[in-house]
């Protein structure tokens, strides 16, 4: 097999097994994208991952990971008006933050084109809620096309990119979670580093691009045309039976529809269209239809796989617009169709508005319970939503073996600060101090992981950069209640700025924990404005400290993350006097740190033990909790190696001071020296 | 009968569950069969409880595998067995683990007594399972379990149609230097000739 480097920039067609994420980034090179921008956010962080992996000198795009999804999308809009194909990536709850200029997109001649890759979240496998897209996508007029594995993503994104610099308008190519990380066997093209010519080609006449009052009409009757056009062509092109086919150009179909408002725009690399959007899987059942798409599809087919019945399919591409003929023929071809569509109910409510303008008698079955309005439509789920349909569709399963209780009854291993962690030494210092009535904000990024037991520091959480807006009202009228805010250093520049900024001016009165650890740690470790590095090599450092102090906050206090003392008695002092403070409590990501020791060969540090003074106060294995304390049998406290990077942030701990480096002589590949 | 032989793997995020099963994806795409698959990545990887699905077979679409329908589950840590076999292991399957032990919360808070090594033999047969227990006394490092996992798939010829030497070469792929050494000879020490 292949090196992803090699595969990634291969001139020549081939396969490799790849995950959705992977099948992206060879996409955006077979189609030459310009311009890719992001923030980090799972389930897409490994987009960036790849494209940083290639050789700066080969890389064929310029990638930022920008401060904001905001500004990601900015970016890749500015640089799609001076002729540049550009690709901003993010998660579902990115869109929520970049939606002030997203929404605008619709409004612009994008003369480059510009595509939004979402990687939503059905399930909400690492995100605050599990929103369904799809309805950014009609407030906004834009497209949107939705591949079911990694090797839909590959032609979908290209159609993408075709359809976007065809029609100058922004497109959106949805994923969710287990299409992004899917892996198979993905067939790519030829590839070879085309002449390029990088003039910046900014042209207002292009425009008009400043939607101010009465000039907005135009723009926006202009963007509904454009979805118009782009739900004909979407209907001409579908369904079709047969696998990658031929397809001409958007250009072409629209000329031999005799569009007018296409033939006068400039010449564009041609668009490539080598798989059907829309397919009909026809299993002549002229009962019962199921309309659906996306991953969804795929468990659809998985579990038909057993049933004597199977009904018909058509699996949406293009799921905005909805491309109405396509939808029409079929429901009029079948007596029953399910809608089967994970999260809302987004094509059920137009599918039953287009049947009864088009007087159609067709059962239309939609969302029946609130269960499926949530959760990912895995195999598992769709099985259920399809027996709650049609009882009779699928074979009975089979009886499982039930297990005595007791091997039942264990709890869920949630995700945990790593050993290390400065985090976990802030949140023991925090529990402590914290009185009963106190309320502690909660952010954005591994530090949430606070809120869990045995810390169970951190009572509130929206989104990213929330913390210092909520602490603010819960200070109001509250001379009873302290009220702590935390916040990471990349969430600090992502959104949290606003919120210090509104303390200072408003002069608000609570405290605020900064926890540095200098990089995105959460989504792996991505360069951020604080850390004098950024895609492309050493940039400009903006110390989280100075910003605080240019900004007017008075009181800023530093203290290292592993000094619970110094922790508590900063918070001592912030309380001390009334009005809005800082603490930056700060220590590198470990994680990241021991990856770099190992890299760059040192050795490893000598674990801790627990020696003969333990007098069994729990406080490293239960309080502390870091997870290299394990219990003994016989109730004693012992350290898991496997897991201790002797840190020894947990010797403060122990109130007896059994806490002890193992003698290093036990293992000559060791070193106490950091 | 539908052509699909599914693995579902379970571990403890740090365990480098992610390696296994890109070895096993490699092997298995050597021999000849349709593989797709899906990891855990993101938080979920911090200490939590880590997934990958393997899936073998052009009858498998998705790449997420179906309650109590997975043919082999690989587990790496002791709780993690006892969690991948209840919920994913199919009956007359096989849940082929490695015994170590990387205590959960509720076992450190004293909340949950720590789970003995027999309970996970007790829900293998109540399931109907065939349980193989995988461990290495004086192990060089804590992340060649994933390679003695590999070496008894290929010793017992777990995976249908996965010979010995497609999951030599996958590991032979992913690794280098001194630490493919150390790894290759820990398989072919543990692999051997075939029972």
């Amino acid at each position: 097999m292949k090196k992803l480097n090699d595969v990634l920039l291969d001139h020549e067609p081939g396969s490799e097994i790849m995950m959705g994420n992977w099948a992206l980034v060879r996409a955006m090179i077979e189609a030459d994208v310009r311009v890719v921008t992001s923030y980090p956010g799972s389930p897409t962080p490994e987009i960036g991952a790849a494209i940083l992996g290639l050789p700066s000198e080969k890389r064929p795009m310029y990638f930022e990971w920008s401060v904001n999804e905001k500004v990601a999308t900015e970016v890749a809009f500015g640089a799609s008006l001076n002729g540049h194909l550009s690709c901003a990536f993010f998660k579902s709850v990115g869109l929520n933050v970049a939606a002030d200029s997203f929404v605008q997109l619709g409004h612009m001649e994008l003369v480059g084109g510009l595509v939004i890759v979402l990687g939503d979240d059905p399930g909400a496998n690492s995100s605050q809620n599990e929103q369904d897209n799809r309805h950014f996508a009609r407030l906004s007029y834009t497209p949107v096309l939705e591949p079911a594995s990694p090797t839909e993503v590959m032609h979908m994104f290209k159609q993408a990119c075709g359809l976007s610099r065809d029609m100058r308008m922004p497109v959106i190519l949805r994923l969710t979670t287990h299409v992004c990380h899917h892996k198979e066997l993905v067939h790519y093209g030829s590839w070879s580093p085309p002449e390029r010519d990088d003039t910046p080609r900014f042209d207002k006449k292009a425009g008009p691009y400043i939607p101010v009052a009465a000039t907005v009409f135009p723009l926006k009757q202009r963007a509904l045309k454009k979805l118009e056009q782009v739900r004909a062509w979407a209907d001409d092109k579908a369904p079709v039976q047969s696998s990658p086919g031929s397809g001409g150009t958007l250009r072409d179909d629209l000329k031999k529809k005799g569009s007018q408002d296409w033939v006068d725009k400039p010449s564009q690399p041609e668009a490539v269209f080598e798989t059907p959007l829309n397919r009909v899987v026809d299993n002549g059942n002229c009962e019962r239809g199921v309309i659906t798409m996306g991953l969804p599809y795929l468990s659809l087919i998985d579990v038909l796989a057993d049933a004597e019945e199977k009904p018909d399919i058509l699996k949406l591409g293009m799921v905005h617009p909805l491309p109405r003929e396509t939808v029409v023929r079929f429901l009029e071809h079948h007596s029953e169709v399910k809608i089967l569509e994970e999260l809302d109910d987004f094509l059920e409510q137009q599918i039953k508005a287009l049947a009864y303008d088009r007087g159609l008698k067709t059962r239309i079955i939609g969302k029946e319970t609130l269960e499926e309005w949530m959760g990912e439509y895995t195999p598992d789920k769709v099985a259920e939503v399809l027996r709650a349909c049609w009882g009779d569709l699928l074979p009975v399963s089979g009886e499982i073996p039930q297990v005595e209780e007791h091997l039942t009854a264990r709890g869920p291993r949630p995700p945990q600060l790593c050993p290390g962690c400065g985090h976990r030494t802030v949140f023991h210092a925090v529990r402590g101090w914290l009185k009963e009535n106190d309320i502690a904000v909660a952010d954005i990024g591994c530090h949430t992981l606070g809120f869990l037991p045995p810390y169970e520091v951190g009572d509130a959480l929206l989104c990213m950069g929330h913390s210092n807006g909520t602490a603010a009202g819960l200070g109001l009228f509250n001379n009873t209640r302290r009220v702590i805010a935390f916040i990471g250093d990349s969430t600090f520049f992502h959104a949290g700025l606003p919120g210090i900024v509104n303390a200072v001016f408003n002069k608000h009165n609570h405290t605020l924990i900064v926890m540095e650890n200098g990089t995105t740690a959460m989504t792996g470790h991505q360069d951020h404005a604080a850390g004098g590095t950024n895609t492309r090599g050493p940039t400009v450092e903006i110390p989280v400290q100075q910003v605080l102090e240019g900004l007017g906050v008075t009181q800023v206090t530093r203290v290292s993350a592993y000094q619970e003392d110094k922790l508590r008695a900063a918070l001592d002092e912030s309380f001390s006097t009334p009005g809005f403070s800082v603490i930056i409590a700060s220590h590198p990501c470990m994680l990241k740190k021991t990856r770099e020791r190992r890299r760059q060969g040192k050795k490893p540090l000598v674990p801790v033990q627990v020696n003969e003074s333990c007098e069994r106060h729990y406080i490293c294995l239960s309080e502390f909790a870091c997870p290299s304390y394990q219990i003994a049998d016989d109730g004693g406290v012992w350290v898991q190696e496997d897991l201790c990077i002797g840190d020894r942030s947990c010797m403060q701990t122990c109130p007896v001071n059994a806490i002890t480096p193992r003698p290093k002589e036990t293992n000559p590949k060791e070193t106490d020296n950091d | 009968m539908t052509d699909k032989f599914d693995v579902y793997m379970i571990g403890v995020g740090g365990q480098g569950i992610g390696l296994l099963s890109e070895a096993l994806a490699r092997a298995v795409w050597a021999s000849g069969q349709d593989v797709r698959g899906v990891d855990t990545h993101g938080l979920a990887q911090r200490g939590g409880t880590v997934v990958s699905q393997l899936r073998v077979g052009a009858d498998a679409h998705t790449p997420l595998i179906r309650a109590h329908s997975a043919e082999l589950v690989i587990a790496m840590e002791r709780n993690e067995a006892l969690r991948g076999v209840l919920s994913h292991a199919k009956p007359g399957g096989t849940l082929l683990w490695y015994d170590a032990v990387w205590q959960p919360l509720g076992v450190r808070i004293r909340s949950e007594v720590p789970l003995k090594r027999e309970s996970i033999a007790q829900a293998c047969e109540q399931l109907g399972v065939t349980e193989r227990r995988v461990f290495v006394e004086e192990l060089m490092d804590a992340r060649m379990q994933n390679t003695a996992i590999l070496a008894t798939i290929a010793h017992g010829g777990l995976m249908p149609n996965v010979s010995r030497e497609n999951l030599r070469d996958a590991l032979s792929d992913l690794l280098g230097g001194a630490t493919l050494a150390n790894n290759l000879s820990l398989f072919d020490g543990l692999s051997g000739p075939g029972d």
